[in-house]
């Protein structure tokens, strides 16, 4: 036992000496949240516009100024006829032109309709579609209440809409759960197959197989640092999460830090996996990075949705424990859940968990021979 | 200047050498060309949707069957109570409830007015709101049929209409995997860079071979050329087939000059090589190298627009990524590769990408000591 502890005590050592990579340990969460909860937002507001006006009579104007004023547009050029519109796009000064005719108000009186031109740069279709959305909405709306005075329209199915655990479409809710995988993957799989390919390499994991320790004693050893930097950097995510960004926890703290403890297990029996097929630092550090961070970035459904992706990529995103984790996250925090919601998911990380031991064992033993 | 060319020879030998590294350069793009530009998408595919009707009426089985018909929503089970919606929902098999209350069709009829109410999970913000928008259109659309069928009326006309007519320029079918694929290619362009650089510096490290480099008479210069330059023509070329896999695979437009392209991907992959070797400079292990160099390219990848569109960001943030290399090479690539944008267009991102080249590399040059 007592050289159990003195083994541990030098891997801790190992760790805290590097005062660079503790940084960035404690860290990576803290930007990632601040990137995520401030940075990151598919919210449109302020797009630079151009209004191209062959009219400039009183309805032009008005609408304009609407469109001006909603908070989404800004102006970024006035246009004259002249103008060449391609170049104003080209440029990437603005990204959408709104065109109204000549004669637009005069139109609009007398035949009842007039046309507005939508002109979108949809090289960023998301964006290009959502913006036209909003012109047209508001636009609709000046048209019902300038001119028709909201005259009743008959017939009208009104739908009455909850938008439920999220009522304000914060993006960071959805973000949160994913951060917390992607870190402690990092942490718990990554560094700790590094850690031990490193010793392989450097040589001194012969020397410890030498002395009195059982190889599981160093396997533990190694693994215990790792796994309460973990912890800590879950219980900083999470604490940052609800006290910052204000994400709820709405269903048990407990079952929260125990599903988040399993993910640990799994991700660090993971990381000793890939230490035994690894020869060494280099090639785990990139196993850990493609086969893993990159993965886990973007099929778990931690930015995009999975329902979205093609059928080979969702069959991908099943073998993938961050996916469940994510869910199972989102559940207890967001949605309030207990276990009889989440036991499914649970038990695949549990299967996985059990999976990456065995076969770590398993290659263990045979490299060790 | 020989001496230049023979450290560009050994460079290059070295690499082919490596078999690891080969199959890197020809395996990453095809993967990440492939992955992640079909993974990152907002487009709706499919919403699964609980039914709650209360009215069992045929106008609420229109309604119903209308919506399983939209290629965006499926009705996988009906219940006539709402608690099972929001449980389907707990369970994570539903993420929308659609609850036709008792006389939904009778108020319709007899009131012209009748209600219904839509339970949207909203954890992920995006999709929710836009399954609700494709419900509400859907919904209006029925609303409109019932309005043809009962009155037997023409289509409401009101006296007054402005019609918006919206025309998308450089992607008029909207495909989103047009606007991912020249984000790819820069990240792409980027990780090939930065990775086979900073292997080739750390091996030559731990081999010793570089302190025997040290005690020639080779030029701090000359050395750093040869970290950076043949690495620049293979992440090059690594663009090029990037560029390839995405014209062949989804049709990929390259409407504007190639050689900017180029070019402005030399300049770029000068200023983040740099940034990388100066990294590799103040760090002590091969550990803490990576780690720092993930930490700042990940900062700056997510800033640069990539996933999310910059202008969404606060001022603050934009303001920032003005030092931020990814994100003006980003612009470029989208800017001539959708929109044949000519120089011109581009000196802000010329002069950005120059200074920040020329800071990272002088950087590296002159912490960069021959002595260990």
């Amino acid at each position: 036992m007592k050289q159990f502890l003195g083994f541990l005590r030098k891997e801790f050592l190992h760790i805290f000496r590097d005062p660079r990579t503790m940084i960035i340990i404690f860290g990576i969460p803290v930007v990632q949240l601040m990137l995520f909860g401030k940075v990151i937002s598919t919210d449109i507001q302020n797009a630079k516009i151009a209004i191209l006006d062959q009219s400039h009579d009183n309805t032009t104007r008005e609408i304009s100024s609407k469109l001006l004023s909603s908070g989404y547009f800004v102006l970024g050029q006035e246009l004259l006829p002249g103008d060449n519109v391609e170049d104003v796009f080209r440029q990437g000064k603005v990204k959408m032109i709104v065109t109204f005719g000549p004669e637009f108000e005069h139109n609009l009186e007398r035949d009842g309709k007039a046309d507005v031109q939508l002109l979108a740069d949809a090289s960023d279709p998301n964006t290009a579609r959502i913006l036209t959305n909003y012109a047209s909405g508001i636009i609709n709306d000046y048209v019902k209440k300038e001119k028709l005075q909201n005259i009743q329209l008959p017939d009208q199915i009104n739908v009455e809409v909850r938008m439920l655990y999220n009522e304000g479409l914060k993006s960071v809710y959805m973000f949160v759960p994913g951060i917390m995988a992607m870190i402690l993957m990092l942490i718990s799989a990554m560094m700790t197959s590094i850690s031990i390919s490193k010793e392989k390499e450097m040589g001194t994991m012969e020397v410890l197989l030498a002395s009195p320790l059982k190889p599981i004693q160093i396997v533990l050893g190694k693994v215990t640092p790792y796994l309460l930097l973990s912890f800590i950097n879950a219980l900083t995510i999470i604490l940052l999460g609800v006290f910052v960004f204000g994400v709820p926890i709405k269903g048990s703290f407990l079952l929260l830090m125990g599903e988040a403890f399993l993910f640990i297990l799994m991700a660090l029996s993971l990381g000793i996996l890939i230490s035994t097929v690894a020869p060494n630092q280099m090639v785990a550090m990139f196993i850990s990075l493609l086969g893993l961070m990159l993965p886990t970035i973007l099929l778990s459904g931690f930015i995009f949705p999975i329902q979205n992706m093609p059928l080979p990529l969702r069959i991908v995103s099943n073998i993938l424990p961050p996916r469940w984790f994510i869910v199972i996250i989102r559940n207890i925090m967001l949605k309030g859940t207990g276990i009889q919601y989440i036991w499914k998911e649970t038990m695949v990380l549990i299967f996985m968990a059990f999976t990456f031991i065995a076969l770590s064992i398993k290659n263990f033993k045979i490299r060790l021979e | 200047m020989k001496t230049l060319f023979y450290v560009l020879q050994k460079e290059f030998i070295q690499v082919k050498r490596n078999k690891v590294m080969l199959r890197m350069i020809i395996m990453i793009p095809i993967v990440q060309m492939l992955v992640l530009v079909f993974a990152a998408t907002y487009d709706l595919k499919n919403v699964n949707v609980f039914l709650v009707d209360q009215d069992l009426s045929s106008t609420s089985r229109k309604l119903a069957s209308k919506i399983d018909a939209s290629p965006f929503f499926t009705i996988n089970n009906t219940s006539f109570n709402p608690e099972d919606g929001e449980n389907e929902i707990l369970n994570n098999r539903d993420d929308m409830v659609l609850v036709i209350p008792k006389d939904f069709e009778r108020n319709l009829m007899r009131e012209d007015k009748a209600n219904l109410q839509l339970l949207v999970n909203a954890i992920d913000g995006q999709s929710a709101q836009i399954g609700y928008s494709y419900a509400a259109s859907v919904i209006g659309g029925f609303n409109k049929d019932i309005i043809a069928d009962w009155k037997g009326l023409p289509e409401f006309k009101p006296p007054y209409q402005i019609n918006t007519v919206s025309r998308f320029w450089y992607n008029s079918e909207l495909e989103y995997k047009w606007y991912m694929a020249p984000g790819v290619l820069a990240l792409l362009v980027t990780l090939i860079g930065l990775n086979l650089s900073s292997t080739s510096l750390v091996k030559e490290k731990e081999d010793g071979t570089i302190e025997q480099l040290n005690v020639t008479p080779i030029r701090k210069i000359q050395f750093l050329a040869g970290k950076l330059i043949p690495f620049i023509v293979i992440a090059l070329f690594d663009l090029s087939f990037g560029l390839f896999l995405a014209r062949m695979v989804f049709n990929l437009p390259i409407v504007g000059n190639l050689g900017l392209v180029f070019g402005f991907g030399v300049l770029y992959l000068v200023g983040i090589l740099g940034l990388g070797l100066f990294i590799s400079t103040v760090a002590d292990t091969q550990q803490q190298v990576m780690f720092v160099t993930f930490f700042f390219m990940m900062i700056f990848i997510l800033m640069s627009g990539i996933f999310t569109p910059v202008e969404s960001m606060p001022q603050w943030a934009q303001t920032i990524d003005q030092i931020n290399p990814v994100y003006h090479f980003m612009r470029v690539l989208r800017m001539v590769v959708l929109k044949g944008s000519h120089f011109g267009d581009l000196i802000h991102e010329f002069v950005a990408l120059s200074i920040l080249g020329f800071t990272f590399l002088t950087l590296a040059l002159k912490r960069y000591r021959k002595t260990a």
